[in-house]
């Protein structure tokens, strides 16, 4: 009686668990835990404007953290949780790839550069947008590129591929340039804005947010040859393929469809928050590209 | 895992530094913050804990509370933002450029003498805050009868305090002073926030350059705690050969 009892509830439970198993089976990786805990966190910035700050509601916005949600909406299909609970958690640009490896974040939305260094670490989604590492200065100060600013302060974000770009050049030019290392954009805004800097560099589409939020923005330009391209990608854990497979097949679709380009005209040629100022950049060339034929090739 | 050979590999920035000596700068940096700003506090920390308690200074005695009450009760971290960021632009306009300016240029073309000083500053300003309370604790909790005894004996105040007092307040409260070094040379790792690349700051930039975050935490953890040791062991070797007078 209690053998049959057991073997019962045994073949009950087998029975009930058998559905389970082999949705478990499918999923695997990072697309399995967010399964399990019904959740996915979504690692933002708060001042890569406008690819990833906070508005005035501190709600993270902007185009990677529209195309991100588009991929969330791929995720809830795929793996069948229309209930998704999506998590805001903040990076910098010194703990976006810690937490991405660890598993804080599944899916890290910012401005981060798809580098094949970073590669050995990470995986990048297709590129979704192109920008090149330039020098913001005051107008004032009459400095027109690299050139001019031999044995002057220039302030690095740390942590930047534009930073490592920067002090080689100095090295190989013999410029003679002092470095100010600044924790995140805003702080190497206040260097420049200040004059303890005399330059500002990273990429150029952030250094036009920057100076369009300023107090006084047309006392700011954005000049120099482009010093290096930077391909921006979406980040998320390395070797990890059906995640790449969603995260990929969502973005080309939005590329091909040209739907692509109606976000990037939300955040690029409109009024944006939280000051509703127009950073009017259009779709440049090597980002033009890009639309046409995806690619997640990094920059050397 | 603890690969660390990348310590000794160029920094790729062609100037020929390798990752180690990164390292050496920012424990040279911290080292030099907190022994500064230790100097700082401990000057600083006396003189205004012993004008907390003198007899008869009742503006004096205000005055050391308030800058107390100033330093201690507003965080580090806005402190040192407040030295280096916001002092520059309340100065007159020629001071202030100097400050941001040519203070940098003094030494050599690349230092960081700025960050150095006002992250010492600030640093030590605030300590001082918290050494001078617990001076003025030890100061407080010697007898009574001692300084009337000293007074009949026809010392001066300032023999009194010289020779009386300050050397018992000392004793009494040295352990805590211990652990107040401690944190001193712990919080010398804000100074990153404005710049200075001391060891943590380097860590943190070995980190961005490398990606062997593990490791190089794990190193800069391990020099963290020496240093530790070393700070301890000193203050327990001078707290027994006071035990010893």
């Amino acid at each position: 009686m209690n053998y049959k009892k057991i073997s019962l509830a045994l073949m009950g439970v087998s029975l009930l668990s058998m559905p389970l198993m082999s949705a478990a089976q499918e999923l695997t990786g990072i697309l399995k835990k967010i399964k399990e805990k019904n959740t996915i966190v979504i690692g933002n910035r708060e001042s890569s404007i406008p690819f990833s700050y906070l508005d005035a509601h501190q709600k993270p916005v902007g185009y990677s953290i529209d195309l991100c949600l588009k991929i969330v909406d791929a995720i809830k299909t795929e793996i069948k949780a229309p209930n998704l609970k999506v998590e805001f958690n903040s990076v910098t640009s010194q703990t976006r790839i810690p937490l991405v490896k660890t598993g804080a974040i599944d899916l890290e939305c910012g401005s981060t550069t798809n580098n094949v260094e970073r590669q050995k670490l990470a995986s990048f989604s297709v590129n979704t947008f192109i920008a090149s590492t330039k020098l913001l200065v005051k107008k004032a100060s009459g400095i027109k590129g690299l050139e001019d600013l031999k044995g002057k302060t220039i302030v690095l974000p740390q942590g930047t591929t534009n930073e490592r770009v920067i002090r080689r050049l100095n090295e190989e030019k013999k410029l003679g340039m002092k470095f100010i290392n600044a924790a995140d954009m805003a702080q190497s805004f206040l260097n420049l804005e200040t004059g303890r800097a005399d330059a500002f560099s990273t990429d150029d589409v952030l250094l036009a947010g920057l100076a369009a939020n300023a107090k006084n923005s047309a006392d700011y330009a954005v000049v120099g040859n482009p010093l290096s391209y930077e391909p921006y990608s979406i980040m998320f854990a390395k070797d990890d393929a059906p995640l790449k497979k969603v995260v990929d097949h969502t973005l080309v679709s939005l590329m091909k469809s040209g739907e692509v380009k109606t976000i990037y005209k939300k955040w690029f040629l409109s009024p944006i928050p939280p000051k509703n100022i127009n950073l009017n950049l259009p779709v440049s060339p090597a980002l033009e590209k890009q639309f046409n034929a995806p690619t997640d090739k990094g920059s050397e | 895992m603890f690969d660390l050979s990348f310590l000794v590999t160029e920094t790729g920035i062609g100037d020929g530094s390798r990752y180690i000596d990164w390292l050496k700068q920012g424990l040279l940096w911290t080292l030099s913050v907190s022994f500064m700003s230790a100097c700082i506090a401990s000057s600083l920390g006396i003189f205004v804990g012993v004008v907390r308690t003198l007899p008869n200074a009742p503006l004096l005695r205000l005055l050391s509370r308030m800058y107390v009450e100033l330093f201690r009760n507003i965080p580090l971290l806005l402190q040192l933002f407040l030295w280096f960021y916001v002092l520059p632009e309340v100065l007159p306009v020629r001071w202030g450029d100097w400050l941001k300016k040519d203070l940098n240029t003094l030494l050599s073309s690349t230092s960081l003498l700025a960050e150095f000083i006002f992250s010492s500053l600030a640093l030590g300003c605030y300590s001082a805050a918290r050494v001078a309370e617990q001076i003025r604790a030890g100061i407080q909790a010697t007898a009574a009868g001692q300084i009337h005894a000293a007074k009949s004996l026809g010392l001066s105040q300032f023999q009194c305090y010289r020779f009386i007092l300050i050397p018992q307040a000392l004793r009494m409260v040295w352990p805590i002073l211990t652990s107040e070094l401690l944190s001193l040379f712990k919080n010398s790792s804000l100074a990153m926030t404005i710049g200075l690349l001391e060891l943590t700051g380097q860590t943190r930039q070995i980190s961005d350059y490398t990606f062997r975050t593990f490791e190089i935490f794990l190193i800069s953890t391990l020099i963290y705690i020496a240093i530790s040791f070393v700070i301890t062991g000193g203050m327990r070797h001078f707290e027994r050969r006071m035990q010893k007078l």
